[in-house]
């Protein structure tokens, strides 16, 4: 087994005094994909969030190649590329601009061949200069997965990346998975359907 | 830093694709200040007196009237989320907001309100007085007004809270506004008042964006 890049030790969370999970532990190595699965409300969002930091932690660390995120919140950023529950994208600006502002965003200067290249990997070249408001819900999902590609994140952070997607859209979803996976990248996605290449965890 | 220009570039364009909303703030701040005149009547040494009270605060309502969707539609669309993984500080986030918030209100509100000092028979020297308050003043409302919009983030009724909340902070801005056109008339100098509303922009330049991105990260979780 390949030595783990992700540790999460003994995570526990607690919102609005409820408990969501107590001393979770796992790890997840280069080229790894966590599917978190779980009934709703079983708090896969929430582990997701911790992981980022955007929710506290009550108890317990993540660590990233052995030292804790939280010592530098900005170099963890850096890994991180986040599919929430919303998309991120600005209604008013086009799907090329939204990839490019959150690239700004992230302090990177947008590359317009890697932005080109993540557009049609989800097949979004034609869509690239329509205002993201006049997008269905599944070509909106996948304008925000084609963000996720164009970071070059080490670490993608998927909530429910299946969502309103179809057929076509899925198996691109995959494809794109496993390159990030075989170039060493990690992906954790909290999800109800099986993802292809996916190690479960099960939240109770 | 060019994550922050980025956001404020951004914010800028969203205006841009939208310009209804910016016009529609302007526009009450128009509507607003005219009926003045049109309900006290001719009364000119009246209206030039009253006019400096007036217009600031129609500036301070249109101000804050744009205020709810500064943070509220990043909430609901989940770039706050984004803009809270930046790997840069969220502080610097919130000022670029509100340096936008602005750009688009404060500076328009600054250049409209001397025409709309002649309707109410203000000298030149009030007219250019008032510009400059107004210029050197708005900042503080855009951050105090940002602070609001943070705090009331998520809630029901927001814009009623946001309106709370903001207006009494904002009272010496508005105070110190206002007399610096008085004083100017009286001859008494206006200094004095510009430099205090500079220093008001100033703590709350100093201050705000760290209270307004403690509001987003409380809002985020």
């Amino acid at each position: 087994m390949t030595t783990a890049l992700l540790d999460v030790s003994g995570l526990s969370c607690r919102r609005g005094g409820r408990r969501v999970f107590d001393s979770l532990s796992f790890s997840v190595a280069g080229g790894e994909l966590l599917a978190l699965t779980g009934r709703n409300g079983s708090g896969k969002t929430t582990l997701l969030r911790a992981i980022a930091l955007l929710v506290p932690a009550q108890a317990g660390q993540v660590r990233w190649q052995g030292e804790d995120v939280r010592a530098d919140r900005e170099a963890w950023c850096r890994r991180l590329a986040w599919l929430g529950h919303q998309e991120g994208l600005k209604g008013d600006l086009t799907v090329a601009e939204n990839i490019a502002v959150a690239e700004r965003l992230r302090g990177h200067v947008p590359e317009p061949a890697r932005l080109q290249a993540a557009l049609l990997a989800f097949d979004l070249d034609r869509l690239a200069h329509r205002p993201v408001r006049t997008l269905s819900a599944g070509q909106r999902r996948r304008a925000a997965l084609a963000r996720v590609v164009a970071s070059q994140a080490p670490l993608w952070l998927l909530d429910e990346p299946l969502n309103a997607l179809d057929a076509a859209a899925r198996a691109a979803l995959e494809a794109a998975l496993s390159t990030h996976l075989a170039a060493g990248g990690l992906a954790i996605a909290a999800t109800h359907a099986p993802l292809a290449g996916a190690r479960a965890l099960e939240l109770a | 830093m060019s994550g922050v220009g980025a956001l404020f570039l951004r914010d800028l364009r969203l205006v841009w694709r939208r310009p209804g909303d910016v016009a529609v703030v302007l526009a009450f701040f128009v509507v607003a200040t005219v009926l003045f005149p049109l309900g006290i009547g001719p009364e000119t040494n009246l209206l030039a007196r009253i006019a400096a009270g007036i217009l600031w605060c129609a500036a301070l309502f249109a101000s804050l009237l744009s205020l709810d969707h500064l943070f509220a539609a990043d909430y609901e669309d989940g770039s706050l989320d984004l803009l809270l993984l930046a790997p840069w500080p969220l502080e610097l986030a919130a000022l670029a907001k509100c340096a936008a918030h602005w750009a688009v209100t404060g500076l328009p509100l600054a250049i409209l309100a001397p025409l709309l000092g002649v309707a109410f028979g203000l000298d030149d020297r009030s007219l250019l007085v008032l510009a400059l308050t107004l210029l050197v003043g708005t900042p503080a409302l855009s951050l105090i007004g940002g602070l609001a919009a943070a705090l009331t983030l998520g809630a029901r009724r927001g814009g009623a809270l946001l309106a709370l909340l903001a207006l009494p902070l904002c009272v010496p801005t508005l105070i110190f506004g206002a007399s610096a056109i008085e004083a100017s008339a009286t001859g008494e100098g206006f200094m004095v008042h510009l430099a205090i509303l500079g220093a008001l922009a100033l703590v709350s330049l100093a201050t705000l964006p760290w209270a307004i991105a403690a509001a987003l990260r409380q809002a985020g979780e």
